[in-house]
């Protein structure tokens, strides 16, 4: 059994409780089943909202059986994984540096060595939130926040790192940047940043 | 098409909302009392979810350099086409050079204001919403913004009946704050029963942080309130944070959340709390998933029985 529990979060959506493994492949291939009535599928920490068209007829034994075969063609699911170019000029990397006792370079060394993966998508629009950020460079976010991030930051707070879509608040320490358009209304998908889909920074080229 | 000469306090293009995006950030938007929106729609003749201007309290004046048959349904306000005052809820027609204006909300706090062909922003994400929490769509309305209209759906000769379009009271009031009701909720995937208790034998009020984000409410305090694990939200959810102040969902909340979900507003009440100023009260009652499924459909039902022009 793949979908360890399922909630209900109004009369129009159900919460699967699934294996963290498992979160990514039941997400997409619920968003992919062509299950009918399902207009949202939404990966959070611990599952797997599905949304339903308001009126629909939820098959939850449908749902289920997908979410099974998902769990069993895991390696389907795997795609092209996103490189990300950043020029590690952030305005907190000396800050990192002083609390991680890391020089400024171990630090860069340190996250282009992370292996990433995206564990969700929320707060803006395209915002990642990037699970695989090597322990040694965990550090809290600003007591603070910033009134304005610019699009293209590259941050890092607690476990995850994250990639700013457009210029909003934050409170993630910024340590570099990127060109990558992060969320393009014009483009289809309108992010690369898809739950489950890993992620690589190298250093860009001066 | 339509010329904006004063926007109103903060007047948007609504539609049903982006569907399919939430797993990569984009919110669902789209009217946050879809009820009043889908009955002004239905009165001239558009389909429920067609693209229509959504008021806040205080509502816009605009000119139409083209005929246009309208309707306004939702906060209840004066309506006037050229200074003088149309029925509200009632399909009327603009002719070209004409202004119409809708006043400051007497009863609830957004009115929907439907042109028959709907209004026809360019879509993004596939929606001509305005999502004032991402930016994404066409932004609140400004003085001298034009707005397109769509073909109508129905060919000008088409007779305009004196029964047409002239819904009910009941059914354009029945959710506004002074039709009364509480608010119907469903228990939430983290509640206790104690905390869903709690909810529904208190009176609370909407603060000043209302919008088309969320309600915060206030006057009463919810025990068991924390933090809880990222997850996918709706609109409708009421999330308790620590402080135990809940707080509301509405249209356009960010996709996930991590405050826990300890009772959700069922679909047909959740206009309800979008026609909720700040100072309303708002009371909730506990009902069955069965039954806030039937009152969807009830709801689908009615609107499937209102008066529409033209057709």
């Amino acid at each position: 059994m793949t979908v360890l529990g399922v909630r209900e979060m109004g009369e129009w959506a159900l919460l699967f409780d699934v294996r963290p493994a498992d979160r990514h492949a039941v997400a997409a291939r619920l968003r992919q089943a062509g299950v009918a009535g399902v207009d949202d599928v939404v990966s959070g920490e611990s599952g797997v909202l599905v949304r339903f068209a308001p009126g629909a007829h939820i098959d939850v034994d449908a749902l289920r059986a997908a979410a099974d075969v998902a769990a069993r063609d895991r390696e389907v699911a795997d795609v092209e994984e996103v490189v990300v170019p950043v020029r590690y000029d952030g305005a907190d990397l000396g800050e990192v540096s002083r609390l991680t006792g890391l020089s400024t370079r171990q630090v860069v060394e340190r996250h282009l060595a992370g292996t990433y993966v995206v564990a969700f998508v929320g707060f803006a629009p395209g915002f990642p939130y990037l699970d695989g950020l090597p322990p040694e460079l965990q550090v809290p976010r600003l007591s603070t926040p910033r009134v304005r991030v610019e699009a293209g930051s590259v941050a890092i707070a607690g476990s995850r790192c994250c990639v700013y879509p457009g210029a909003t608040p934050g409170g993630w320490r910024v340590i570099g940047h990127t060109d990558l358009r992060v969320f393009d209304v014009a483009a289809s998908p309108p992010t690369p940043f898809e739950p489950g889909r890993r992620v690589r920074f190298v250093e860009a080229a001066e | 098409m339509i010329v904006v000469e004063q926007p109103g306090l903060r007047t948007t293009v609504q539609d049903r909302g982006r569907v399919g995006l939430a797993h990569l950030g984009v919110p669902r938007s789209g009217a946050v009392d879809w009820y009043s929106a889908a009955l002004a729609n239905a009165i001239v003749g558009n389909e429920t979810d067609a693209a229509l201007l959504e008021t806040t309290l205080t509502g816009p004046t605009l000119r139409f350099e083209t005929a246009a048959v309208v309707a306004v349904a939702g906060a209840v306000a004066d309506v006037a086409i050229d200074g003088e005052l149309v029925q509200f809820g009632v399909a009327a027609t603009v002719s070209p050079g004409q202004r119409l204006s809708i006043g400051t909300a007497r009863d609830g706090l957004r009115s929907y204001l439907a042109v028959a062909g709907g209004i026809a922003a360019p879509p993004v994400l596939g929606s001509r919403s305005s999502d004032t929490l991402s930016g994404i769509g066409p932004s609140p309305l400004v003085a001298g913004d034009v707005l397109p209209i769509g073909a109508a759906p129905f060919t000008s000769s088409t007779p305009f009946a004196e029964k047409d379009g002239l819904p009910s009271k009941a059914m354009l009031g029945s959710v506004l704050p002074s039709a009364g009701r509480a608010v119907r909720v469903v228990r939430g995937p983290d509640a206790a029963e104690a905390t869903m208790n709690s909810l529904c034998s208190q009176v609370f009020s909407v603060s000043r942080h209302a919008d088309r984000v969320g309600v915060r409410l206030t006057g009463a305090m919810v025990a068991g309130g924390g933090e809880a694990a990222t997850a996918g939200m709706v609109g409708g959810a009421i999330q308790l944070p620590p402080d135990g102040a809940p707080v509301v969902l509405l249209a356009d909340h960010a996709v996930t959340g991590g405050y826990p979900v300890v009772a959700v507003v069922v679909a047909a009440d959740l206009p309800i709390v979008a026609q909720a100023r700040p100072g309303a009260a708002l009371r909730f009652r506990a009902v069955s998933m069965a039954a806030a499924r039937e009152a969807w459909a009830k709801v689908v039902e009615g609107l499937a029985s209102a008066p529409t022009f033209g057709r």
